[in-house]
C-alpha cells in the first residue's frame, strides 16, 4: 500500500548484491564479501533463479570450484529487519506479476506456489521436507502410471540425506513408511493442538501418523535460534529459524565464490550459430544487459522456466530452446490441495507454530483400496486469518453475517489438507500470451484441467479425511474442494530425447551447455511437497557436472 | 453477535516483544489509511462502500474499518495477486466494469442507485451477482459470478482481515515476532493471547484481556 513504509520495500528497488558485497541475512545490517565477475568474462555457469533448484546448485558448483553467477528477479531480503508479521505486507515475497490462467480448473498462483526473491519460494514455503516413495521413480514400470524417472531411488536416498543434513531437518526418530532412513539431524518439534487433531483422527482410522520433517530448526544453529512457533512461516520467517535457501545455500555459495545478482530479470538466453548458449540477456536497474557464460542453467520453476525457454526462440529454434520434443511447457502438474475442516469444543488456536506439525503418508504407501493411480499425504493445518477467510469465502461462498459468524470459530477450528498427486497431461501447459509484463516480456498463459484420475484421488481423500474428523467428534465438517499447491513438470527429464527435455543430469538434449534444474524436470510429482526432491536433484546435478568436467565432457 | 473475546485488543501488544519494528511500521501505516478514494471516482466509491457494508456488516458502536479505502489503495497501486482468470480483465478494469454493471442492474431493477437501496435489495443483487444471474452489455463478457468471487469477495475480505479490528473479533494473536508462542496444546493459552468468554465467565475473560 502506498502509505506503508518504503524502507521495508527498499530491497525491491535497489540491488544489494553489488560492489563486491552481499547482504548477510543472519546479522542485522550485516554484509559479507562477494566475488564479482565482469559481464564480458564468460563464467562457467550462469544460473537463472536462486530457489530450491538454482540456489542449491549455485552452492554445489561454487564449492566444486566453478565460476558461478546466480541471477534472481527478486529482492535480497534481510528477514531480521524487513519481515513483518503480516500476511498482506509479506506478499512482497511472492511472484505477483500477471499470469493468465485458463482451462477447466484455472490455477491460483502467486502465494503458495510462486516466490520472487533470492532463495525463491523457500523463503515462504511451509518447510515440509519429505522424500519420495522409492517406487515413484519407476512408477510407470512398477505402479502402472505416469512416466519413469531416469534416476535410481537408492542414489536419490543418498542425496536426500545430504539435503537433510544441510538444512538440519527436524523430524521423528523413526519414520513409519518406506525403507529405513537415517535419523533426522534435529529432533522433532513439539506438536500443537492442530497437529494432535490429525494424530487422533489417524489413530481413530487405524493408520499411522508422524511428526512432519520440517526445515525449521528445533535447536540452535550458528547465529539462528530455534523456531519460536510464531506461526507466520508461509509469510516468511523473521527469526531465521526456517532453513530457506536464503539463509543456507546462498551464503554458502557466496562464501565459496559465487556471485548472486538480485533484481536481475533474465529475459532471453542467447544462442550462437553453432547452436550453443553464450549467455543471458537480463534487466537490472532499468537496463538490458548481457552476461557471457559457458553454460546456462534455467532454474525458474515450472512457469518461469518454460516461459524463458519459449521467449528465447530463434530462427534456428523457432519453438523455443531445448524444445525438439515439443514438451517444453507441457505436462504441468499442480498438486491438489483439498482440505476438510471441522469445529471442536476445545480451543485449538491453530495460528501457533508451523502449520503442518503432523502428517500421514498412509495413502502414498498403500496401493490397495484405491480407485485411482498415485497417492496423497495429508497434514495438519494452521491458516492465518486472510488465508482462512479466502478458504471460507472461496469454497463456501459465504459473506455477510454468515461469514462473520463462521470466522468467529477460528480458534476452535482444525482440519487437514492433502498434497495430492496429479497425473502428467500434455494439455496442461505453459504458453506465451500476447500481454506483456513490466520488462516488456510476454506473460505466461497457464492452462490447467484436472483429469478423471485426479478427481477420483481428491474424492477419496475428502471422504477419508472427513471420516477421520467425524470419528473424533468434530462438528460442522465441510470440504474445501478447490485448491492446488506446488507446480512441477513442463521440462521433464527422461532417457529418450523424443519424450523428454533433459536427461538425468538435467542437461538439455538439444543444447549441451543448457541445463534445467528445478521442479520443471519432474516427470511425475508424487504425493509429497517437492522442495526436498528439487534440492536433492540439484545436489546430484552439481556432483554430475563435476564428474563430467573431470572427464572433459562438459 | 456476542463479543467472543471481550476487551481483547491486539494493539495492546504493540510495545511488547510480540511486535518487531517492521510489524509496527506496517500496522501503523494500515491504521493511518484515510477513508476517501484515490482510485475510484465519487460515484463508484459510493457503490463500493455500499458493497463493503454488505459483505462485511460492521457492528455499530465500534470504530469502522475503512475497507473500501483499503480496496481502493490496492487498485491505486495496481497491486496484483499473481494470477488472473482469463475470463477477467486486469483488476482495475474488472472493478470499474463490475461496479458500473451493478449500478446498471440497480437502476434497471429499482430505478435508484445501489447505495440507496434497502439492504435486503442490495443483498438480493449481490446474491444474483454471486450466482451469475446478472448480465447485460455493461458486463461485456465478464462473468458476474467470477467477478464476485475473484474480485468482490476476494479483495474486500482480504482487506478486512488484514485489519487488527478483525483479529480482535476472531481472537487471533496478531503479530508475533520476535516472541512467538509457548503453550501449544489443547486449551492452553499464553498470557499474551486472547481469552475467550466462556458462558458465565465473561468477566474473567474481559479481565484477562484488559490486563494482558
Amino acid at each position: 500500500m502506498t502509505v506503508e513504509s518504503n524502507q521495508l520495500h527498499d530491497a525491491l528497488h535497489v540491488p544489494r548484491g553489488k560492489d563486491g558485497r552481499a547482504p548477510d541475512p543472519l546479522r542485522v545490517g550485516g554484509w559479507m564479501p562477494m566475488r564479482e565477475y565482469r559481464e564480458d568474462e564468460a563464467v562457467d555457469f550462469v544460473i537463472v533463479g536462486t530457489g530450491a533448484g538454482g540456489g542449491t546448485l549455485a552452492c554445489k558448483l561454487a564449492e566444486a570450484g566453478f565460476s558461478v553467477i546466480g541471477m534472481d528477479a527478486g529482492a535480497w531480503w534481510r528477514p531480521l529487519e524487513e519481515f513483518a508479521s503480516d500476511e498482506t505486507h509479506q506478499d512482497k515475497l511472492f511472484w505477483t506479476d500477471e499470469r493468465i490462467c485458463d482451462g477447466d480448473n484455472p490455477l491460483k498462483l502467486g502465494s503458495n506456489n510462486s516466490g520472487k526473491s533470492v532463495g525463491g519460494s523457500t523463503v515462504h514455503f511451509a518447510m515440509v521436507s519429505l522424500r519420495f516413495r522409492p517406487e515413484w521413480f519407476k512408477c510407470r514400470t512398477l505402479l502402472g502410471y505416469g512416466a519413469d524417472w531416469p534416476l535410481d531411488w537408492r542414489e536419490m536416498w543418498r542425496y536426500y540425506g545430504e539435503v537433510e543434513q544441510a538444512l538440519k531437518i527436524a523430524g521423528p526418530v523413526t519414520y513409519p513408511w518406506g525403507p529405513k532412513r537415517p535419523r533426522y539431524p534435529y529432533r522433532a518439534h513439539e506438536i500443537n493442538a492442530a497437529g494432535w487433531v490429525l494424530a487422533q483422527a489417524c489413530e481413530a482410522m487405524g493408520i499411522a501418523w508422524t511428526e512432519t520433517p520440517l526445515a525449521t530448526i528445533s535447536a540452535p544453529r550458528g547465529r539462528a535460534h530455534p523456531c519460536v512457533y510464531r506461526g507466520f512461516c508461509v509469510t516468511g520467517c523473521a527469526t531465521n529459524a526456517k532453513q530457506s535457501a536464503l539463509v543456507t545455500w546462498i551464503p554458502r555459495a557466496v562464501t565459496a565464490g559465487a556471485e548472486i545478482r538480485d533484481l536481475a530479470m533474465v529475459g532471453r538466453i542467447e544462442v550462437n550459430d553453432a547452436g550453443l548458449a553464450t549467455g543471458v540477456h537480463y534487466q537490472r536497474e532499468g537496463q538490458w544487459r548481457f552476461q557471457r557464460a559457458r553454460n546456462v542453467v534455467v532454474a525458474g520453476y515450472a512457469i518461469e522456466t518454460p516461459r524463458l525457454l519459449l521467449n528465447s526462440a530463434t530462427d534456428r529454434y523457432p519453438d523455443g530452446l531445448a524444445n525438439s520434443s515439443g514438451l517444453v511447457g507441457r505436462n504441468l502438474m499442480a498438486q491438489t490441495n483439498q482440505g476438510v475442516y471441522g469445529v471442536f469444543d476445545d480451543e485449538i488456536r491453530w495460528y501457533k507454530g508451523p502449520p503442518s506439525l503432523t502428517l500421514t503418508e498412509h495413502w502414498n504407501y498403500t496401493d490397495t483400496g484405491k480407485d485411482f493411480f498415485g497417492g496423497y499425504a495429508f497434514m495438519a493445518q494452521g491458516p492465518l486469518p486472510q488465508a482462512w477467510v479466502s478458504t471460507q469465502a472461496g469454497n463456501r461462498g459465504l459473506w455477510g453475517e454468515a461469514l462473520l459468524r463462521e470466522m468467529q470459530q477460528y480458534n476452535h477450528q482444525a482440519g487437514f489438507k492433502i498434497v495430492g498427486e496429479t497425473l502428467p497431461q500434455e494439455r496442461n501447459r505453459v504458453t506465451l500470451a500476447d500481454e506483456k509484463d513490466q520488462y516488456g516480456l510476454p506473460v505466461a498463459r497457464v492452462t490447467y484441467s484436472l483429469c478423471d484420475n485426479d478427481k477420483a484421488l481428491v474424492k477419496h481423500s475428502i471422504d477419508f479425511m472427513s471420516r477421520g474428523l467425524d470419528a473424533i467428534g468434530a462438528r460442522d465438517i465441510w470440504a474445501e474442494e478447490d485448491d492446488t499447491c506446488h507446480l512441477n513438470g513442463t521440462a521433464r527429464m527422461g532417457d529418450d530425447p523424443a519424450t523428454s527435455v533433459v536427461n538425468a543430469d538435467c542437461r538439455s538434449w538439444d543444447i549441451r551447455n543448457l541445463w534445467i534444474c528445478d521442479g520443471s524436470v519432474f516427470p511425475t510429482v508424487g504425493g509429497v511437497n517437492p522442495s526436498l526432491t528439487i534440492q536433492a536433484i540439484a545436489c546430484r546435478t552439481g556432483d554430475r557436472i563435476r564428474q563430467l568436467a573431470a572427464l572433459g565432457e562438459l | 453477535m456476542p463479543d467472543r473475546y471481550p476487551g481483547y485488543d491486539v494493539l495492546s501488544k504493540r510495545n511488547t516483544a510480540s511486535w518487531n519494528d517492521a510489524s509496527r511500521q506496517v500496522i501503523d501505516a494500515r491504521l493511518a489509511i484515510v477513508d476517501s478514494p484515490e482510485f475510484f471516482d465519487e460515484r463508484k466509491w459510493r457503490t463500493l462502500r455500499a458493497i463493503c457494508d454488505r459483505i462485511v456488516p460492521q457492528p455499530a458502536g465500534r470504530a469502522v474499518v475503512p475497507i473500501a479505502a483499503m480496496v481502493d489503495r490496492k487498485l491505486a497501486d495496481d497491486h496484483r495477486d499473481g494470477y488472473r482468470d482469463a475470463r477477467l480483465p486486469p483488476q482495475r478494469e474488472a472493478w470499474r466494469r463490475g461496479l458500473a454493471a451493478l449500478e446498471a442492474a440497480a437502476q434497471a431493477r429499482a430505478g435508484v442507485a445501489f447505495h440507496r437501496l434497502m439492504t435486503v435489495a442490495q443483498d438480493a443483487l449481490l446474491r444474483d451477482m454471486q450466482c451469475g444471474r446478472l448480465d447485460g452489455p455493461e458486463w461485456d463478457d465478464m462473468p458476474a459470478d467470477l467477478f464476485f468471487r475473484e474480485r468482490v469477495a476476494h479483495d474486500i475480505l482480504a482487506a478486512y482481515y488484514s485489519h487488527p479490528v478483525s483479529w480482535n473479533e476472531i481472537g487471533f494473536g496478531g503479530p508475533a515476532s520476535p516472541r512467538g508462542y509457548v503453550r501449544m496444546y489443547f486449551n492452553r493459552r499464553d498470557p499474551w493471547e486472547a481469552a475467550e468468554a466462556k458462558a458465565g465467565h465473561e468477566a474473567a475473560a474481559r479481565d484477562a484481556n484488559e490486563n494482558m
